[in-house]
C-alpha cells in the first residue's frame, strides 16, 4: 500500500510539471493582460510601465522559468489583478466552494442511493418512473437556466430564500463555514441543489443499473435462501455492491464538482473558487488561472488516490498489490 | 391564489423581522463590477475609484454631471498661466483622527503617481507639476508650460493621509491604512463576498442619509436583477437594456437613468496601403485602402441608421452621437450635428471615391464589453452592406479582441482594419479623447495611444496643442469644439455612433443621481 501511495505521489507530480507547462504556454497565447488592467486614458510610457511591473516585458521562456523557479519554492506569483500572492486569493475562497461541492455531494448520496435503490427494486411501479423521468430532466435541463429558475421561484415569487450571495459565516477550526447559521444554512440550499442536480441524477441512475443487476445474482438469492430479512439482504450485501462504481464516479465527479462549479457560483453570486476562475479567465489574471489549475491538477490526483483506497476496502478483489505495484 | 400570497406575505413578514438593522438606516447595493483594491491609487479606473470616493475625498470634486466643485480645496485660481494656488478646507480629520494639511495634499500626489504595484496609476494627472507647500493650508502647483486642465486633472486623485507611508494596496485591502477623510469608513472587504462601510460622523461635506452600506458583488445581470426583485439588495446598477421596459411597468421598482460620457464609435484604418481584411468584391486585394479617402469614411457614417440602432438594438436606451461627447460638456462644438441617415447620398459618394460598387470589409468587435455590442456590429454590417461595402461581422471576447485591436505605433498598427470600440471622457471634456483617438501618434507626447485606425491630421494636431495650453476657459472650449469640427466633422477620422445611457435600478421610494461617469455612489442614492 505505501509503495503504491509513492508511486502514485511521484507520477503526480510529473503530472503537475507537465500542466504547468501546458497551462503556462496556453494562457501566455491568448490576449494581452495590461490592455484588460489600464484605464483607456494611460498613455505609451504608463503601459510601458504596467508591463515592466508584471515582468511581461520578458520573452516568454524567461517567465515561465522564473514561474518554476518560484513554484518550487511555493511560491505561484502576484495576481496581475490584485497585487496579492495568487495562491492566497485562491486559498481565501477555498472554503466557499467546498463547503458548496461536499453539501452537494452529500445530497447526491442522500437523495441519490436509496431513490436509485427502490426504482432497482421496483422498476416496474409508478413512483419509480417518475424517480427516472426526473433523472433525465435532471441530465438535461442547463445548470445556468435551473439556477435562474430557483431563484425566480423561490426567491422572487415566493420569497422563502435569499437570491444570491453566502450568508453569515462562523469559524470552525480557523475555516469560515456557512452552514452552522440559519442565515448561512438558508443562503446554501439554492446553490447546493442547483449544483447536486446532475450528480443526483447520475447516482439514482448507477444505483438503479447496480441493482437491477445484483439483485439477481447467486449470492442474493443464496441469502435470501438462508432466510436473513430483506432489510439486511439489501443494507449490507446489495449496498456493499453497488458502491463500487458509485464510489468511483462520485469521486472524481467530486473533482468535477469543486473545479467547475463556475455556472453555478456564477448565477448565484457565491464567492468561491469557480466565480474566481470566470473572473480571472476574463480578465486575463494569468497567474491566478496557472495557480488554479495547479491546484485543481493536485485536487484530481489526491482524489483519485483516495478512489483508490476506498475501493479496495469495498471490493477485497481489487486489493491494491504491494509487489507488483 | 389567496393561499399563496398569505404564505408571500407570512415569508415577507419573517424576511422584516429577521432583518438585523432596520431599512431606513442601512443600503444594500448589488454592483456588477467589483473593485480591486480599497488603495485609491492602486487602479484608476470606474469601478475602483467609484469605491474610493466613499472613503477618500478629492482636491475637487466632481458631482453627477463632471462639474467641478470644492473639495479638500476650498478654493483655487491660477496665478499667471503656469502657477496654481490651492486653498485648503481647515479643521477637517482623517478617520483615525489625524489632522488634514498640505503635507498630506504633497504626498498623495506623489504616492498618486509613484506606486510601485499599480496597475494603472494617477501619473497621468499628477505627473509634470511641482507641488510647494506654501503654509499648512496653501499648495501651490506650477507647471513648466502653461497647463489649462489643472483642476480637473487634481479632481482625480484622492488624498490618503501622510502618516500611512509605506503602506500599500495591502493595508488598506484590509483596512488598517483605509483612512481617508470621505464621508464613509471601511467596515470590512471580503473579496467576492461583501464590502461593508458606515457613515463617518466627522466629515466635511452633506451628512449622507445611509448610516451603513453594504456592497455585494454580483456580477452576472440576471441574478443582480433577481437580487433586487427579491428584496436581498435594495439597489443595482447595469440593468440589462432588454429588462428596462418591463422594470418600467413594476410599481416596486424605480429606475434611474442619465446618458454617460461614453460614446460608442468606429475606428478606420488610416495608415495601411494594403489592408488585409478588405476586399474587392471577387476576393482580389485591394491595390490601395478605401478607408484613406475620407469620401469613404463619409459613406460609411451616412449609411448608417443611428435612430435604428439607437431604437431597435438598445431599446432606446442610447443617444445618438455626432461628435466625442453629449450635450452639456464643457468644450462640445455646436455646429456638429448627429449625421442623417442618407444611403443614397453614401452610395454617391462612394461612387465618387472610384468605389461605385463597393468592395468587401471586415467590421471586427468585443462581444462582452460594451452594453450591446455584438449586436450594434451586426446591425452596422447589414447597413453597409445595402450600400455596397459587403461587411462581415466578427466578434470575439474582449480578452482577445483588444490585444489584436490595439495599435502600437505605425511600426505596428492595429490587426484590424475596421473595429468598433468606446471612450469614456473621465475629465468630462474633449481633450482626452481628441488626444488619445485622433491625435497623430506620438510616444513622447503621449498622444494616439488608442488611435487605432492611426488617423492623423497636422492642422488638428496643431489647434488642440494650442487648446492645450489656453488657460482662458472660453477661449480653450472654442478651440476644442473647433479640433473637434475637423477632426470627427470634415475628416470623419472615426465614425460615432451614440452615446450609452446607463440605468440603475432601485426599490419604489429610492431616486439616484445618474451619473455621467458611470459610477454607483451610495450618498447618491437618496430616499424620495
Amino acid at each position: 500500500m505505501t509503495v503504491f501511495i509513492i508511486r502514485r505521489l511521484v507520477q503526480s507530480v510529473l503530472v503537475v510539471f507537465v500542466m504547468s507547462f501546458l497551462v503556462f504556454g496556453g494562457v501566455n497565447l491568448v490576449g494581452d493582460p495590461v490592455e484588460m488592467m489600464v484605464s483607456d486614458e494611460a498613455d505609451q510610457e504608463e503601459r510601458e510601465r504596467v508591463i515592466r511591473s508584471m515582468g511581461l516585458d520578458k520573452p516568454w521562456y524567461v517567465q515561465y522559468g522564473l514561474f518554476v523557479a518560484n513554484a518550487a519554492q511555493g511560491d505561484l506569483g502576484k495576481s496581475f489583478v490584485y497585487g496579492e500572492q495568487a495562491l492566497g486569493i485562491i486559498v481565501q475562497r477555498m472554503p466557499a466552494t467546498f463547503e458548496l461541492a461536499l453539501a452537494a455531494l452529500l445530497m447526491a448520496i442522500v437523495i441519490g442511493i436509496p431513490l436509485g435503490v427502490y426504482s432497482g427494486l421496483n422498476s416496474e411501479s409508478r413512483f419509480s418512473k417518475v424517480i427516472m423521468a426526473g433523472s433525465i430532466l435532471g441530465f438535461s435541463l442547463p445548470t445556468f437556466w435551473v439556477g435562474l429558475m430557483f431563484i425566480m421561484v423561490f426567491a422572487v415569487m415566493l420569497g422563502w430564500l435569499p437570491s444570491t450571495g453566502r450568508g453569515e459565516t462562523v469559524e470552525l477550526l480557523g475555516i469560515n463555514v456557512s452552514f452552522l447559521t440559519t442565515n448561512g444554512l438558508s443562503h446554501l440550499i439554492l446553490p447546493a441543489v442547483n449544483l447536486a442536480l446532475f450528480k443526483i441524477s447520475l447516482v439514482i441512475r448507477l444505483a438503479r443499473a447496480g441493482t437491477r443487476e445484483i439483485v439477481h445474482m447467486d449470492f442474493i438469492k443464496f441469502a435470501r435462501a438462508k432466510g436473513l430479512s430483506t432489510q439486511r439482504v439489501i443494507m449490507v450485501h446489495l449496498m456493499k455492491n453497488i458502491m463500487i462504481p458509485v464510489v468511483t464516479v462520485l469521486g472524481l465527479e467530486f473533482g468535477g464538482l469543486i473545479a467547475f462549479s463556475v455556472v453555478t457560483e456564477t448565477v448565484f453570486a457565491w464567492p468561491g473558487m469557480g466565480k474566481l476562475i470566470i473572473d480571472s479567465i476574463q480578465g486575463l489574471d494569468r497567474p491566478v488561472i496557472v495557480a488554479y489549475l495547479m491546484i485543481i491538477v493536485l485536487v484530481f490526483v489526491v482524489i483519485n488516490l483516495v478512489v483508490d483506497v476506498l475501493y479496495s476496502i469495498l471490493d477485497p478483489r481489487v486489493r491494491i498489490q504491494d509487489v507488483k505495484g | 391564489m389567496q393561499i399563496r400570497k398569505t404564505l408571500v406575505l407570512a415569508a415577507a413578514a419573517a424576511a422584516v423581522s429577521f432583518a438585523p438593522q432596520a431599512y431606513a438606516q442601512t443600503l444594500t447595493i448589488g454592483l456588477g463590477t467589483e473593485p480591486t483594491s480599497i488603495d485609491p491609487h492602486y487602479h484608476n479606473l470606474g469601478p475602483n475609484n467609484q469605491i474610493a470616493q466613499h472613503f477618500f475625498s478629492r482636491l475637487i470634486e466632481q458631482d453627477h454631471k463632471q462639474n467641478l466643485s470644492p473639495g479638500l480645496a476650498t478654493s483655487w485660481k491660477a496665478n499667471d498661466d503656469t502657477t496654481w494656488e490651492f486653498k485648503l478646507r481647515k479643521g477637517v480629520k482623517f478617520h483615525d483622527g489625524s489632522d488634514f494639511n498640505a503635507d498630506d495634499v504633497l504626498f498623495s500626489m506623489h504616492r498618486g503617481g509613484n506606486h510601485p504595484n499599480a496597475k494603472s496609476s494617477f501619473g497621468l494627472y499628477t505627473k509634470g507639476k511641482t507641488y510647494t507647500k506654501v503654509d499648512d493650508y496653501t499648495v501651490r502647483v506650477t507647471t513648466a508650460k502653461p497647463y489649462p486642465l489643472m483642476p480637473v486633472d487634481l479632481s482625480s486623485v484622492h488624498i490618503v493621509s501622510d502618516q500611512e507611508k509605506d503602506k500599500w494596496e495591502g493595508e488598506y485591502n484590509n483596512g488598517k491604512s483605509a483612512h481617508g477623510t470621505g464621508p464613509y469608513k471601511l467596515v470590512k472587504w471580503v473579496k467576492g463576498e461583501v464590502l461593508e462601510m458606515v457613515r463617518y460622523d466627522g466629515y466635511h461635506g452633506a451628512k449622507p442619509h445611509w448610516k451603513r452600506v453594504v456592497i455585494k458583488p454580483i456580477n452576472s445581470a440576471p441574478s443582480r436583477l433577481a437580487a433586487l426583485l427579491s428584496g436581498d439588495v435594495d439597489f443595482i446598477d447595469q440593468v440589462p437594456t432588454v429588462d428596462i421596459a418591463r422594470l418600467k411597468k413594476n410599481a416596486k421598482v424605480e429606475l434611474s437613468q442619465g446618458v454617460s460620457n461614453r460614446i460608442i464609435y468606429l475606428h478606420m484604418d488610416q495608415y495601411r496601403d494594403n489592408p488585409q481584411y478588405m476586399k474587392s468584391h471577387d476576393g482580389k486585394p485591394l491595390t490601395k485602402n478605401p478607408m484613406k479617402d475620407v469620401r469613404v469614411r463619409k459613406a460609411i457614417s451616412m449609411a448608417i441608421s443611428r435612430d435604428l440602432i439607437v431604437d431597435r438594438v438598445m431599446e432606446g436606451v442610447a443617444i445618438p452621437a455626432g461628435q466625442l461627447l453629449p450635450e452639456g460638456f464643457f468644450g462640445r462644438s455646436s455646429k456638429l450635428m448627429v449625421q442623417k441617415y442618407d444611403p443614397e447620398g453614401a452610395k454617391k459618394l462612394l461612387a465618387e471615391a472610384g468605389y461605385p460598387n463597393g468592395f468587401q470589409a471586415t467590421l471586427h468587435g468585443p462581444n462582452n464589453r460594451y452594453i450591446n455590442d455584438a449586436k450594434i456590429v451586426e446591425a452596422i454590417a447589414q447597413m453597409l452592406t445595402r450600400i455596397g461595402i459587403k461587411t462581415t461581422p466578427d466578434t470575439m471576447p474582449k480578452s482577445v479582441f483588444f490585444k489584436r485591436g490595439k495599435n502600437k505605433g505605425p511600426a505596428k498598427p492595429a490587426e484590424w482594419n475596421f473595429q468598433l470600440v468606446g471612450w469614456g471622457s473621465s475629465t468630462g471634456e474633449p481633450s482626452s479623447p481628441l488626444r488619445s483617438l485622433l491625435g497623430t501618434y506620438d510616444k513622447t507626447k503621449g498622444w494616439g495611444s488608442s488611435n487605432r485606425g492611426l488617423h492623423s491630421n497636422p492642422v488638428m494636431d496643431k489647434i488642440l496643442d494650442e487648446a492645450l495650453a489656453t488657460v482662458d476657459d472660453t477661449k480653450r472650449a472654442a478651440l476644442l469644439a473647433k479640433a473637434t469640427e475637423i477632426g470627427v466633422g470634415e475628416d470623419q477620422g472615426i465614425v460615432p455612433l451614440h452615446y450609452q445611457v446607463n440605468t440603475w435600478a432601485g426599490k419604489k421610494g429610492l431616486t439616484f443621481k445618474a451619473r455621467t461617469d458611470e459610477r454607483t455612489v451610495a450618498y447618491d442614492v437618496v430616499p424620495n
